[in-house]
């Protein structure tokens, strides 16, 4: 029996001294998250002889190695026969361990492109926020700024680019979207993605017992409140958790 | 008793480094430490230390500094104008600073990033496995005068002064390229003229990065346009808006969405960042087994530095009451100087 060879699914590409990415897509919104948590749990649970930190971006997966104990070569082997053994584009992504549920407020002030952002979704507001709501979300990926994580995937009437200009300002906390995805903003930042809402939840607090609060593959859900009750988070704001509870998954 | 180190007058952009928080991409943190890591390498050699360990890092300039106990201390990165109580001091050299002298660090000669590295290290708690500030990251921050630092205590108190001859690092000059994720995006003659550029560091710079300037058309690819955020590490050339090159250094982010022509070599990133603005850079290419192949480990690098430690024999010209000291009679351990 003739099984045609897997086409080629991801790059093995070279990325500074000691790291090499697994890349399953270049553009950006090629939404590939179920294959590159997949292949990122599965490249952690290989144990990579010299492997010191595996993680994901949006598209690919990051394999950082310590060179006194391994090589470029024998680390791209290992990737490589690791791609080879599954049909990783296909892959869902892997359970949730936990699921975080986080306050937000949703239009007005707080969220002065929700309007605009529906609108391009095709919904009314409300539509729009219980839209976001519904959605198990999950950590794709974390950075830009420490723990600021990348959150997706809304449904498909979210697929749309981020604005052409940037806001000068979106602050700590700002809930935004684009390409079917959430940006939770850790810090104040100019932005390209619609700011639609606002949390109290700051994902690194470097004064917490925990300064990192979330995990790549975590599960995510909106809460909306009433600007009472945000003000009242906001107010509150001693550890950063902005009201966030955390369920740990069997 | 180690006590501590006054820091009576800082410069600009003083912090205290050590060579940072490796493992932290996936929370969005880089690395982080010392600007210069070789300069830490080469306190640690000075120092006769089994590792680095923290340094101050003094960009531009330096500061005053006093001691409520006897401590040894390196010079190392970007030579500044030093003194203990108007007695200039060679840099890239270990010195004892004394309770009532004051050490002061004036500007750069050359370079940016001079660091001043106590032989028992700071007494201070590490975060996340580190005393770095990441000032992009918002861990730690600026020191500023009045602040007192508590000291480590020095494993070899009474070890000789040495020195070490560096070469110079310190004004530009051509670093090495390897290919990165994107570099293939860039069209063959695109890439021929970037390496052919003479380019100069621009008047925007800090931990983060360096901008560089020339003249002529930017270094675009098509695929800029739609390009997903990935990975970043230090030494990254990124062609930003119009394809003008911006260096990313050991403050970068950890994603980034714009199009990276190469990595600068790790054993090259030294000379970059202490290249002071308006100097002269230009890249060369080297295939992914040359970066390989030339690439050491910092332990290594310290060894080999260590090799060359010498002795520090002070220019008489430079000892103010030279007639003071009894020159021939006696026997002396070799560290008078030291102990003055």
């Amino acid at each position: 029996m003739n099984t045609p060879p897997r086409p080629r699914q991801a790059e093995l590409l070279p990325l500074g001294p000691d790291a090499v990415i697994v890349r399953f897509a270049l553009a950006a919104g090629a939404q590939v998250s179920g294959a590159v948590q997949a292949f990122s749990e599965a490249a952690r649970q290989a144990a990579i002889q010299g492997v010191r930190e595996v993680t994901a971006s949006l598209n690919s997966v990051l394999v950082r190695f310590e060179r006194r104990m391994t090589s470029r070569e024998a680390i791209m082997a290992a990737l490589d026969e690791l791609l080879g053994a599954e049909d990783w584009l296909n892959a869902p992504l892997p359970e949730p361990r936990r699921r975080w549920r986080v306050p937000a407020l949703f239009g007005g002030r707080h969220g002065p492109q929700l309007a605009e952002a529906a609108g391009l979704a095709g919904v009314s507001e409300a539509r729009a926020v219980r839209e976001i709501a519904g959605a198990e979300l999950r950590v794709l990926a974390i950075g830009f700024a420490p723990g600021q994580p990348y959150l997706g995937l809304l449904p498909e009437n979210w697929d749309f680019p981020r604005q052409s200009h940037l806001t000068p300002e979106v602050p700590a906390g700002a809930v935004t979207v684009a390409v079917r995805q959430i940006v939770l903003f850790a810090n104040a930042s100019k932005t390209g993605w619609r700011q639609v809402g606002l949390s109290a939840f700051r994902p690194f607090w470097p004064e917490r017992a925990e300064p990192f609060l979330l995990r790549q593959g975590d599960a995510l859900r909106f809460e909306p409140v009433s600007e009472n009750e945000m003000d009242a988070l906001l107010a509150n704001a001693s550890d950063g958790l902005g009201g966030a509870r955390c369920e740990v998954l069997g | 008793m180690s006590g501590v180190l006054r820091i009576e007058r800082a410069g600009p952009v003083m912090t205290l480094q050590d060579l940072g928080r490796p493992g932290l991409i996936g929370q969005g943190v880089s690395v982080g430490g010392a600007a210069d890591r070789l300069a830490l390498l080469e306190a640690a050699a000075l120092l006769g230390l089994a590792r680095p360990g923290a340094s101050i890092e003094m960009a531009g300039s330096g500061g005053t500094f006093v001691a409520t106990a006897p401590m040894r201390l390196a010079l190392t990165g970007a030579p500044m104008r030093a003194d203990i109580d108007g007695q200039a001091l060679a840099w890239n050299a270990v010195h004892l600073l004394s309770p009532g002298q004051r050490l002061t660090i004036g500007g750069a000669r050359e370079g940016t990033y001079g660091y001043l590295t106590p032989a028992g290290g700071f007494d201070v708690a590490p975060f996340l496995g580190s005393v770095s500030a990441h000032l992009a990251a918002g861990i730690g921050g600026l020191l500023r005068a009045g602040v007192d630092l508590p000291l480590g205590e020095d494993p070899h108190p009474g070890a000789p002064a040495t020195r070490l001859d560096v070469p110079g690092r310190f004004s530009g000059g051509t670093v090495r390229l390897m290919p990165g994720p994107q570099t293939d995006l860039f069209d063959a003659a695109v890439r021929a003229r970037f390496f052919a550029t003479p380019f100069r560091r621009g008047p925007q710079a800090n931990r983060q990065g360096m901008e560089l300037l020339h003249d002529g058309p930017g270094y675009t690819t098509a695929a800029a346009s739609n390009l997903a955020s990935d990975f970043i590490v230090p030494g990254d050339v990124q062609m930003t808006g119009a394809g003008a090159p911006f260096v990313l250094l050991c403050e970068c982010q950890t994603i980034g969405g714009y199009p990276r022509i190469g990595t600068v070599l790790a054993e090259d990133l030294p000379r970059l960042a202490q290249a002071p603005a308006g100097a002269p850079i230009r890249f060369r290419p080297v295939s992914l087994e040359e970066a390989d192949a030339v690439w050491r480990d910092e332990q290594e690098q310290l060894a080999a530095l260590r090799a060359r430690v010498r002795p520090l024999v002070r220019d008489p010209h430079a000892i103010r009451d030279l007639l003071a000291y009894q020159l021939i009679s006696g026997v002396t351990c070799g560290d008078d100087l030291e102990r003055t």
